[in-house]
């Protein structure tokens, strides 16, 4: 037990002020304290990636972030990446090819893969399944994910295209 | 008459029914962050409980004090095995028909054993409490090796002897020793013995089937909450079998099961994890009911590879004879179980060892006799079916061995070894030596497309001139080429003789057609990612007429579902499947007499086509099943109820025997011990093929986690007991820079007793991809006088196996 203190992030856009004690892990902020409940967890040790957010542009695993650490910062969870009448490319393209079935690391999933695809907008097979490495799923064995990946670089590269 | 097929073709497509690569239905929620799993439930209220767990193996709890913990702000209550005597729940029933501690009762028997329940206010209380719960151990010799377990005079568990120190009977017979669980036979043991000893050629080889984990990527959880206003419990968990887990609950806590509601919602993977009840379900029922509020536990991912449901851990002996141009005549196999400290497996009741008697494989061997020992050890209990039918992948594993290590023998080729030997397609349904009848099958077939898909005889050609290459100095890297023909046995199953406490393991179907033409069905299984949603609803839609997408599937409420037996064991499609084919078809016969009515014929001058009922032999006279629906609701029809609803509890006849062709090439790097997959192929035969695109995502989620069991996840301890392999920096989950891509074929032999000839397949790919990969590992030493060497295949074990062989000069 220690202290509560005083803490303010923005989440999908959101300012949300609230006393926590430091100790509490981003991950709980984000799931009991705000009920943003996308990011789910898997190992709490940094390993599964399932919690994985976007704080001030970089993909973060929640579970290893102190509240304290994230204070004043900028997160992005899937909730706040495509919405029901406009999906994200990513969204789209893990439907149509297959991309998830338990559905449980697909969160953290397409939450990585729009940062893989910011920072790399036209990766190869390899690139993929390497950018991608911090993020377990059981349930596809990968071949369909990095499918739904290339998918949505090709849609998101085409759309920018015809946009220029 | 050209037109009249294109429509119907045309109607046909509309449905999306069996057959058609639908996409699924699920996948709008969860991509968007908003799937609902247990951990994700809040109620007003809602408390946390967690564990203090055992820091030893093995040892006497003589001290427990809990009153520093109950100081913990936050903290409300710290339940002990003392606090759950008098209720009758510091045992709970297990499975298996052994009996399983919810919390230590005077010892523990292995590292990570429940000890006290700290409920609290959130988790960080609940862990701030555990902290101050003070346990005295007194440790006590810990025997972690089967082997030792069954002669050692330390007795682990005391309710397995008399007074005197004698052994008494367990749930399936005589123990043999105090730590001895079961003896449990299949086959003819004496006629084996006899062909063994009069054999041309025998081999013979032991191997160790590791203790590993399912580890789905959400653990194990529930929330449970009593409301003593009106004496209802509900129970929301990860249940792979909602309906069993309330039939439990009420029979060892005592309310009656109409006032239990149990819910399975959003899974996130189970492969078998989430089949058995755990102490923390039975601990957050009795918090609740302690402090009148809802509770909630939730694993973190080392109590869930410490505590919940290992798989495997089988040491297998095996003799297997022949004649001296391969055709195989006998087999023996012996395995000693190690199930830790309590028998927790989920087999069917009589079968203590699940199906490990489907060991002769996809072989006609006439004769052969199986037996299973169970001991007791300090271990976590489970034991469960990981992303297989029950022992399945053990038996798989032996057979494929075996028949490698045969082919060795008799210095010929693995993949004509099996072809010689195959059951041929006639011979079906084929009476196994050990007990099984085979429903289809052509494996001859699957075998040759297979090999040829992959050019067997360039890729032989290939590894000669890899070894003469290795040899002369000119590459590091060795090749080889794995094979598995796999024959699974899933769909538990007949009533007759599968049951699970009692519980006959049929499966059910209900369904309800609206009045405008569109439905909602419910089904006894539950989806863990499966695709329930969207394949169930086409198996309805080819047979109701109604489109997929106007039919909703609902599973895991006991309240509203019909009783199953839930999903594990690749069940669903076989059993649920099943009764949903049957249901539809009570469905369609009440609209054929609707049809008839509505067209002022007979009933027998009707028929089905695709969405409608046709007057026979005039097709443009017809009713559409949407217009039949209206009528069952608008029309009073002489002798015939309103409405348009049916049941169907199906208890299939025999179990459905899935198969399939694995190869996989491998390359090997002597020094380092690493392995890289050039290429896997498998082919499956799954029966009639319902959702190709998902059956083929099943596929490439089967084969990863053989992959990853075949060459590095396990449950390692030490000798004093302490689990080497907690967390996931340990145990070994592929990521996507390990896995290769998969090349996926399949050949059609449907089930001839399934109404839809279904045979299920999300488990097939693991059972015959873990002795793919190992004998991949194995073929690249083969022509260095490599035999056999035990799994995982991780770099560390390849590099020694190399070194073993002198490979590294
Ligand atoms: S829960 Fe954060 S990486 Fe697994
Ligand atoms: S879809 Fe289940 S873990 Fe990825």
């Amino acid at each position: 037990m220690s202290q509560k203190q005083h803490y303010k992030i923005t989440v999908n856009g959101k300012e949300e002020e609230f006393l926590a004690e430091p100790r509490e892990l981003l991950i709980y902020t984000l799931r009991e304290r705000l009920n943003v409940t996308g990011p789910h967890i898997g190992c709490e040790t940094s390993h599964c990636g399932a919690c994985t957010v976007t704080i001030d542009g970089k993909s973060v695993k929640s579970c290893t972030m102190f509240v304290a650490q994230a204070d004043g910062k900028d997160i992005t969870t899937i909730e706040g990446i495509g919405s029901p009448d406009a999906l994200h490319p990513l969204q789209e393209a893990f439907k149509e090819h297959h991309g998830l079935q338990c559905g449980y690391c697909t969160p953290g999933m397409i939450t990585r893969a729009t940062k893989l695809l910011e920072e790399n907008p036209t990766p190869t097979e390899e690139e993929i399944r390497f950018g991608m490495a911090g993020n377990i799923c059981r349930c596809t064995g990968y071949q369909n994910i990095v499918k739904s990946i290339q998918a949505a670089a090709a849609e998101m590269n085409a759309a920018k295209e015809a946009a220029e | 008459m050209k037109d009249e097929v294109a429509s119907r073709k045309e109607r046909a497509e509309n449905l999306k029914g069996m057959g058609c690569s639908r996409k699924r239905v699920e996948d709008a929620r969860f991509t968007q962050g908003k799937g609902n799993y247990v951990d994700d439930l809040k109620l007003d209220g809602m408390l946390f409980g967690d564990f203090v767990r055992s820091p030893y193996a093995h040892a006497r709890i003589t001290r427990i004090d809990t009153a520093a913990a109950l100081e913990v702000p936050g903290v409300l209550a710290v339940l002990t095995a003392k606090d759950l005597e008098p209720l009758g729940l510091h045992w709970m029933p297990t499975l298996a028909g052994d009996k399983q501690m919810v919390l230590a009762d005077g010892k523990v028997l292995f590292q990570g054993q429940e000890v006290a329940f700290v409920v609290a206010e959130d988790r960080y209380a609940a862990a701030d409490g555990i902290e101050a719960v003070e346990v005295e151990y007194e440790e006590l010799p810990v025997l972690v090796d089967p082997f030792e377990a069954l002669t050692s005079d330390v007795v682990l568990r005391e309710d397995t002897v008399d007074a005197n120190g004698n052994p008494v009977d367990g749930a399936h017979g005589p123990r043999k020793h105090h730590n001895h669980i079961f003896t449990w036979e299949a086959g003819d043991k004496d006629p084996t013995a006899e062909v063994l000893a009069n054999a041309e050629v025998v081999a013979e080889e032991t191997m160790y089937y590791h203790r590993t984990h399912p580890c789905p990527l959400e653990t194990c959880g529930c929330v449970a909450s009593m409301d003593k206003v009106n004496g209802k419990l509900t129970l929301w968990g990860t249940f792979q079998a909602p309906h069993a887990i309330r039939t439990v609950v009420s029979l060892i806590s005592g309310i009656e099961e109409h006032n239990i509601r149990v819910i399975s919602p959003d899974i996130g993977g189970g492969f078998g994890n989430k089949v058995g009840a755990y102490p923390g379900y039975v601990c957050s029922v009795v918090a609740s009911i302690v402090t009148g509020k809802p509770v909630k536990w939730i694993e973190d991912r080392m109590d869930n590879l410490m505590t919940t449901a290992f798989a495997r851990d089988y040491w297998m002996k095996g003799r297997i004879s022949a004649t001296k141009d391969g055709k195989i005549t006998g087999l023996h196999c012996h395995v000693t179980a190690d199930h830790g400290g309590f028998d927790a497996c989920a087999d069917p009741t009589k079968f203590p060892a699940g199906f490990m008697n489907i060991c002769t494989g996809s072989y006609d061997i006439p004769t052969a006799y199986l037996q299973v020992d169970g001991a007791y050890t300090n271990k976590a209990p489970g034991g469960v079916s990981y992303r297989c039918s029950f022992r399945v992948t053990e038996a798989v594993y032996f057979i494929e061995r075996m028949i490698e290590v045969l082919a060795i023998e008799l210095n010929m080729d693995a993949a004509e070894l099996r072809r010689i030997n195959f059951i041929k397609k006639e011979q079906f349904p084929y009476q196994a030596a050990l007990g099984w009848e085979y429903d289809s099958g052509d494996y001859h077939t699957a075998w040759e497309k297979a090999l040829k898909a992959v050019d067997y005889d360039g890729l032989r050609a290939e590894q000669a001139q890899r070894v003469e290459d290795f040899k002369a100095g000119k590459t590091r890297k060795l090749m080889g080429v794995g094979l598995s023909f796999f024959t699974e046995i899933v769909g538990a199953g007949p009533v007759k003789n599968c049951d699970i406490l009692g519980l006959g393991m049929f499966d059910s179907c209900e369904i309800r057609i609206h009045p405008t033409g569109s439905a909602i069905a419910r089904l006894g299984t539950i989806s863990q990612g499966q695709g329930h949603a969207t394949t169930f609803a086409q198996i309805l839609a080819s047979e109701i007429g109604l489109p997929a997408d106007s039919i909703t599937i609902e599973e895991g409420d006991t309240d509203t579902a019909p009783y199953g037996l839930g999903t594990y064991g690749s069940r669903s499609t076989p059993v649920a499947g099943a009764a949903t084919a049957m249901a539809g078809r009570k469905i369609r016969a009440k609209a054929q007499m609707i049809a008839a009515y509505l067209m002022e014929v007979h009933d027998d001058d009707v028929e089905f086509d695709v969405d409608r009922f046709v007057v026979k032999g005039a097709p443009e006279k017809f009713k559409t099943m949407k217009e039949i629906a209206f009528a069952a609701y608008n029309q009073a029809i002489p002798g015939i109820e309103p409405g348009l609803e049916a049941v169907s509890y199906y208890d299939p006849p025999n179990m459905t025997y899935p198969f399939g062709a694995y190869v996989c090439v491998m390359d090997i790097d002597v020094d380092t011990g690493v392995t890289d997959i050039r290429r896997f192929y498998a082919l499956d035969d799954c029966g009639t093929r319902i959702n190709p695109m998902i059956i083929e995502g099943q596929v490439h989620g089967g084969l990863t986690e053989a992959l990853a069991v075949a060459l590095g996840q396990e449950i390692a301890y030490d000798d004093m007991g302490n689990v080497k392999t907690g967390t996931l920096m340990d145990f070994f989950l592929p990521t996507a820079w390990e896995v290769p891509n998969y090349e996926t074929d399949y050949t059609v032999t449907p089930s001839p007793h399934h109404p839809i000839g279904a045979k299920g397949v999300g488990e097939s790919p693991h059972v015959g991809g873990v002795p793919c990969f190992s004998n991949a590992v194995h073929d690249a030493f083969r022509a260095f006088g490599l035999r056999h060497t035990n799994m995982p295949h991780d770099h560390w074990r390849i590099w020694k196996t190399a070194n073993e062989l002198g490979l590294h000069g």
